[in-house]
């Protein structure tokens, strides 16, 4: 990236966007860089209802409701798994999200791979599918589903859950993949087989571990997607409750604070990732 | 294996999958919305359109709000999202993806629980309204939560990555010597921006849109959590009459209605732009 084309930091003449910089008449001063204020401004206000949670989860509020400021306490930390119901809705948000990663993984790999590599008969068709899978609203994705549910006579809960969970993840799986197989050279995978590899063989030692970044992004996402849904959810899961669900479930009675320590120990999983993440990346370059 | 048989030894299990749990049950709702009868005496197939005809004279208020919200969503994203996507391609240097990790950062927290921590901070006597109500900084009866702004900023806030992410695509890969070349031809700052760097971002913006107009619109969580009784979208009328009142004809023929309505608003919108593969834009 070269540092010395002169771009505006931001788009200017768009109404609300106060990252305009000056026009200066005197050239030899350094320009303030508005750009980078602004940037971080959005980002404080992407974060500001997470410190909220974050904060209050060491509140120690008087009543049930946990919007003031009482004092500091580690209390909901020490019994953060006191709520029985708590519990079994994180145990199966994150039971479905597993389930989820693996089956659209696998499921994403094939098809990425597939519609990465090769040219067949439908190819359009399946992006068309996909397409459609990813733009539809959620709000439609869900009530199709119970639709078909109802009418075959499914009873709605655990599994059907994580087949819906797994319908929307794999074309997000199979768009990563697919992207990482067009940039592979195929001729690797020639020279595996002329050194006589089988099929399986070159596949499991050379096409996979090649795979793997996209694989492994894709199946994040597909795991955070999971955990995170609660449109779909709330139509297919029947008497099933997850993370989100419960919840929704509380915000009328009073959110117990357990909760905000579990929003805390979730956002503390993508924190270590994000870390992970930018580590890998150093260790790249 | 043979190579003719690998790709559809690859795609059948997804195939199978989304055809399954995809495209029959689209087709499911379609025959749902056009069967009369209730829970107890049963749905009877009868091609009739009466669903559709009810489904828009009772909720063409909350179909239009729907539209509505996410329209003025989408903008702000654009207004929000776009300066931030400009500079962290142009100046994020190294710490691009840094950058981006931090928008998606808060996004690990549940989409409920950060909504609801909006309703917290945006209350009357909340961490933001609080403060300024006592220091008399603001009117007597002030309220954000249960109002069309607070609905529309929490929609702005959960959808904003999926407005940056794309824009920002698109002008990373965009070659600065372009924009050199048009200084080199005189174009002042503002010049080189219209004619040239926001007409490569268009498509960038086009996928952004898609990304975002089509969820708010059909977004209720956020209605219901920071909008009230009186701002309800048509996502809440769709899960009620699905899942309190079991009045399926009606529900799947709003669905349909809705999901029409998103197509219309979307091709057109590509047919403006000159976008005419919709479809690209996820490749």
């Amino acid at each position: 990236m070269s540092t010395d084309v002169r771009t505006p930091p931001a788009a200017p003449g768009e109404p609300g966007a106060p990252a305009q910089p000056p026009r200066r008449t005197v050239r030899a001063r350094r320009r303030i860089d508005w750009g980078r204020y602004y940037t971080w401004a959005v980002l404080a206000w992407l974060f500001l209802p997470i410190a909220f949670m974050v904060a209050f989860s060491f509140n120690d509020p008087a009543g049930r409701h946990n919007i003031t400021w009482q004092g500091f306490t580690l209390r909901w930390y020490e019994n953060a798994f006191a709520y029985q119901e708590l519990n079994e809705a994180m145990f199966n948000s994150v039971s479905i999200a597993l389930l989820t990663m693996l089956m659209s993984g696998v499921l994403g790999t094939l098809l990425g791979l597939a519609l990465g590599r090769f040219t067949f008969r439908g190819k359009q068709l399946t992006n068309l599918v996909m397409f459609a899978a990813i733009s539809a609203p959620e709000v439609v994705l869900g009530a199709a589903l119970l639709s078909t549910f109802l009418m075959m006579g499914i009873t709605t809960g655990y599994w059907t859950t994580v087949v819906a969970h797994v319908m929307f993840c794999v074309s997000f799986v199979a768009i990563t993949v697919r992207a990482r197989v067009i940039t592979l050279d195929p001729q690797l995978e020639e020279a595996a087989q002329d050194l006589g590899a089988g099929p399986w063989t070159t596949f499991r030692l050379v096409t996979l571990p090649m795979l793997f970044p996209a694989v492994m992004a894709g199946g994040l996402l597909a795991f955070a997607l999971s955990i995170d849904d609660y449109i779909i959810t709330t139509f297919v899961s029947g008497d099933v409750t997850t993370f989100p669900l419960w919840i929704w479930g509380t915000t009328r009675v009073g959110i117990p604070p357990q909760v905000n320590v579990m929003g805390t120990l979730l956002f503390l999983v993508g924190v270590i990732l994000a870390v992970v993440n930018i580590v890998m990346a150093r260790r790249r370059r | 294996m043979n190579r003719k048989i690998t790709p559809y030894a690859l795609v059948l299990p997804a195939w199978a999958w989304l055809a399954l749990f995809f495209v029959v049950p689209i087709g499911g709702m379609l025959s749902l919305s056009l069967t009369t009868g209730n829970v107890v005496t049963g749905f009877q197939q009868t091609f009739a359109v009466g669903n559709y005809v009810d489904a828009v004279s009772t909720y063409w208020e909350q179909i239009l709000r729907s539209l509505f919200y996410g329209a003025c969503a989408t903008v702000l994203c654009i207004v929000i999202g776009y300066p931030m996507a400009y500079w962290i391609a142009f100046k994020g240097g190294p710490y691009k993806s840094t950058y981006l990790l931090l928008i998606l950062l808060p996004f690990f927290v549940s989409f409920v629980l950060r909504t609801i921590s909006w309703r917290f901070l945006l209350s009357d006597s909340g961490v933001v309204l609080g403060p300024l109500k006592s220091m008399g900084l603001l009117p007597e009866g002030f309220a954000l939560l249960n109002s069309a702004p607070a609905v529309i900023l929490g929609l702005a806030y959960n959808f904003l990555p999926f407005m940056i992410l794309p824009i920002y695509a698109v002008l990373e890969r965009m070659d600065p010597r372009m924009v050199e070349a048009a200084h080199d031809l005189y174009a002042g700052r503002a010049q080189a921006f219209v004619r040239v760097i926001l007409p490569v971002s268009l498509p960038g913006v086009f996928a952004g849109v898609l990304m975002t107009f089509i969820p708010t619109s059909s977004d209720y969580v956020n209605a219901s959590v920071l909008g009230g009784t009186h701002n309800t979208m048509i996502g809440n009328v769709i899960q009620t009459q699905y899942l309190i009142n079991n009045n399926y004809p009606i529900a799947s023929s709003i669905t349909f209605v809705l999901m029409g309505l998103l197509l219309i608003g979307i091709f057109s919108y590509a047919r403006a732009l000159g976008t005419e593969r919709v479809m690209e834009v996820h490749a």
